[in-house]
């Protein structure tokens, strides 16, 4: 090929020799500055090779001189973000739960650090954003509570959980199932439904919510109340509003009646540190149906009331 | 590149070839000394303006604030989520250069770009330590003596101070420049700042001082999409062979009168030429049209008594009817063409439009998200609660009052983190800081009686003497919209 070679008049430079119809290439030579780049990126290359890992091996790869891992990296990262945030949760720590909201900021970083929290621990039963799961786990976001929506009820709940076998601090209580241990029968369980429907204006007094009063009295109140304004200190459900976990209608009634959920919540105390579980006190508190502490532990809702 | 001799091993690289311009004085020199002192006195000078915007703004004129995500220039203050402004200033950028290619052909290449700029200061450097053309050439050929030692460390420190500054303005557009240039002394600035630096003075360092010419001819996208841009009616720096040819000396055209052209081959055009080519050969990707060449080809001409303009800024079509014998047109025939115009049109359009909007933009700002999760909450008295999350910008320098209201929803109550339900009222006031974005959530309530999904109108509106504000509209759920 290199007979065709020549030097083209109008540039001066050689060709490469090849020739297609008459159609000749050039061969330019490279600027010796892009050799230049060539050799930079080979040396750059070799530094990187000796101070990063670079060649994998069969166990692991080379570990380069510097020691950098990926994994130390995050390590560092997050010792970093501790630090920066140690001062936060160190004032956190430091403030009583109920006199967070007296402290705004505090508080903010408090509820945004429950929030972070809360959708690592709490959301596959709670939902996002605290919605609750019909039927199964309760909404946190409305104002009703089975235990109590004040900042250190919500902590106590958190920490030792519902219904916690071999725990004595837990919160627990146990409704008989009426239905299925023959305590009521079906007719009689009719009634109470009926009467609870009543109480709750769902339905207009008849006789069977006459018949069902005096049953809600000899079975029921003792723990949900002679009205049926629940029971907070065993986690009895208001039953006259209209917010309701297992259902209102006179199926859900029904079978709660006869066989109750008695719904179960770990003791997050264990697993969690006391600052993390009074951030998700803090959230759970922030969605909307918070409440002032209460005087007595079952006193009135400071919320709610029409 | 290959000599004849060595077709069978041409050479695989080929080394830069020096360029050692002469110095030259003229029209056009002047006015590159005039574009270079406005340039660099823009660049290292504007971020030291102060401008006063009162105490809750900085008062640097022009600011790229990344930290805070603002953009201050003079009485103009842009929020990220204006950033189309910026992408206007890029569209006039761009069609700017349309507009100035299409008219006076790389006139950007030759005066305004910061590459020929540098390479200008540097070249000045060039001289200023190793003497003019012929005494660079000597010294560069020489032996490595003391003195050629002490003159290139003496150039290159220059080169790096020159370096090192130009690095250093940079990063005063980012950060208050008094503060960052004592922190940056003082080992306090942030790392990117010094390592910016680095970079920067190591690309001036470089692309100034070595680089040169060979930026433009290898590495500049920017002469190639011009040639796209240029057509017969652009300016160009145009060696007129017509005229000039064929070449002699003066005595030569004395001997021979009538044989010779005006051009007496003194290698003037040549010797001056900052990217080293010869202008006499034709438009070639290496001339940024500097017009170096006209000035030093004129003050030849003066000296020989023939006309000036042997080299001159010429269309493509002027040069066609001046070599037919007749008269180009004046420049500003050809300047304003309906190309040139519609170019200007399209750019002041734009300039307009952005101005207009500018002054009519609204700087209370409201954005409202509806929590999905859940959607509504039940109460326990029956009403239906709705959440959501308001962002409210308050773009103004100064501390505002703001209502919060809402229309459409009968008998809606709403109360934002830290209210109740108790103190809750059809609107609520707020305080909104300057210069900032806050964020709050809204709770809306409502009689549980309604239909399943509702639209209504939150809307912001500011207590003081600019009563505009902003309004959205944003659906309210109750039981029965679940999919």
């Amino acid at each position: 090929m290199a007979d065709h070679k020549r030097i083209d008049e109008v540039t001066g430079t050689s060709t490469s020799g090849h020739e297609w119809d008459g159609i000749e290439e050039l061969d330019t030579p490279m600027p010796r500055w892009w050799l230049w780049s060539l050799y930079a990126t080979i040396v750059w290359g070799i530094a990187y090779v000796i101070l990063y890992p670079a060649w994998p091996m069969v166990h692991g790869a080379t570990e380069g001189v510097l020691g950098w891992t990926s994994r130390g990296q995050l390590e560092a990262e997050m010792r970093a973000d501790a630090a920066r945030r140690a001062p936060v949760m160190n004032a956190i720590a430091a403030t009583p739960i109920a006199d967070l909201p007296a402290k705004p900021e505090l508080m903010q970083a408090a509820v945004q650090g429950g929030a972070a929290a809360f959708r690592v621990h709490c959301v596959q039963c709670h939902g996002a954003g605290g919605a609750g799961v019909k039927t199964l786990y309760p909404s946190l976001t409305d104002d009703d509570w089975l235990w109590g929506g004040d900042l250190a009820t919500i902590d106590y709940t958190i920490t030792h959980g519902i219904r916690n076998p071999d725990h004595k601090e837990t919160r627990t209580s146990l409704m008989p199932a009426f239905g299925r241990d023959g305590i009521l029968n079906a007719a009689q369980i009719s009634d109470v439904v009926s009467f609870v429907r009543t109480i709750s204006r769902q339905e207009k007094p008849g006789a069977s919510s006459a018949r069902g009063a005096t049953l809600f009295a000899d079975n029921c109140a003792v723990c949900h109340g002679a009205g049926g304004e629940g029971g907070r200190q065993v986690g009895a459900a208001k039953l006259t509003d209209a917010v309701w976990l297992y259902g209102g209608d006179r199926a859900s009634l029904t079978a709660t009646i006869t066989q109750p959920r008695n719904g179960v919540m770990p003791r997050w105390g264990e697993r969690l540190d006391p600052v993390t579980i009074k951030m998700l006190a803090a959230y759970v508190y922030s969605l909307g149906g918070g409440e002032k502490p209460a005087p007595a532990p079952e006193g009135p809702k400071a919320d709610g009331k029409p | 590149m290959a000599s004849p001799e060595d077709l069978t091993h041409p050479a695989l690289y080929e080394a830069r070839k020096g360029v050692y311009p002469k110095a030259v004085n003229g029209f056009f020199r002047r006015f590159k000394w005039a574009i270079m002192a406005v340039t660099l006195a823009i660049y290292y000078g504007t971020p030291w303006i102060r401008w006063d915007r009162g105490p809750y703004a900085p008062d640097q004129a022009v600011l790229v604030d990344l930290a805070n995500r603002r953009f201050y220039m003079f009485q103009i203050e842009i929020w990220p989520h204006e950033f189309y402004y910026v992408a206007g200033l890029l569209i006039m950028a761009g069609i700017g250069l349309f507009l100035v290619t299409s008219a006076v052909g790389r006139a950007w290449c030759g005066y305004a770009c910061p590459q020929t700029v540098w390479t200008d200061l540097f070249q000045h450097v060039d001289r200023l330590v190793d003497g003019d053309r012929n005494a660079q050439i000597r010294l560069g050929n020489g032996p490595w003596t003391f003195e050629k030692v002490a003159k290139r460390g003496l150039k290159y420190l220059i080169y790096l101070v020159i370096a090192f500054w130009t690095g250093g303005a940079w990063i005063m557009y980012f950060a208050d420049a008094p503060t960052l240039t004592q922190d940056f002394w003082t080992g306090q600035a942030a790392p990117v700042a010094y390592g910016t630096v680095a970079v920067l003075t190591a690309t001036t360092f470089i692309l100034g001082g070595f680089m040169r010419e060979q930026v433009c001819i290898y590495m500049c996208p920017w002469p190639r999409i011009q040639t796209a841009m240029m057509d017969e009616k652009s300016l160009l720096v145009t060696y007129k062979d017509w005229r000039g040819e064929p070449r002699g000396s003066v005595k030569k055209a004395m001997a021979h009168p009538g044989a010779f052209g005006d051009c007496i081959d003194c290698n003037q055009c040549v010797a001056v030429c900052p990217t080293g080519i010869d202008i006499r050969q034709g438009p070639q990707i290496g001339c940024i049209t500097c017009a170096l060449c006209i000035d030093a080809c004129d003050s030849v001409m003066a000296q020989v008594g023939r006309p000036r303009g042997l080299i001159d800024y010429c269309t493509l079509d002027d040069a066609a009817t001046e070599m037919a014998g007749g008269v180009a047109p004046p420049i500003r025939k050809t300047l304003f063409r309906p190309r040139t115009l519609f170019y200007f049109g399209l750019w002041g359009a734009i300039g307009l439009a952005m101005l207009f909007t500018l002054g009519q933009r609204t700087r209370l700002d409201l954005a409202v998200q509806h929590e999905r999760s859940p959607l509504y909450v039940q109460l326990s008295d029956g009403a239906i609660r709705n959440n959501y999350t308001l962002k409210l910008r308050n773009m103004e320098l100064r501390p505002r009052r703001v209502e919060i209201s809402v229309s459409g929803l009968p008998e809606a109550r709403l109360w934002i983190d830290g209210g109740s339900r108790e103190t809750a009222r059809q609107s609520l006031h707020m305080p909104l800081a300057p210069d900032s974005v806050t964020s709050a959530r809204l709770f809306v309530v409502a009689p549980g009686a309604g239909p399943a999904r509702q639209d209504f109108t939150i809307a912001v509106r500011a207590l003081d003497d600019d009563p505009r504000g902003d309004r959205e509209t944003i659906q309210f759920d109750r039981p029965g919209t679940e999919p």
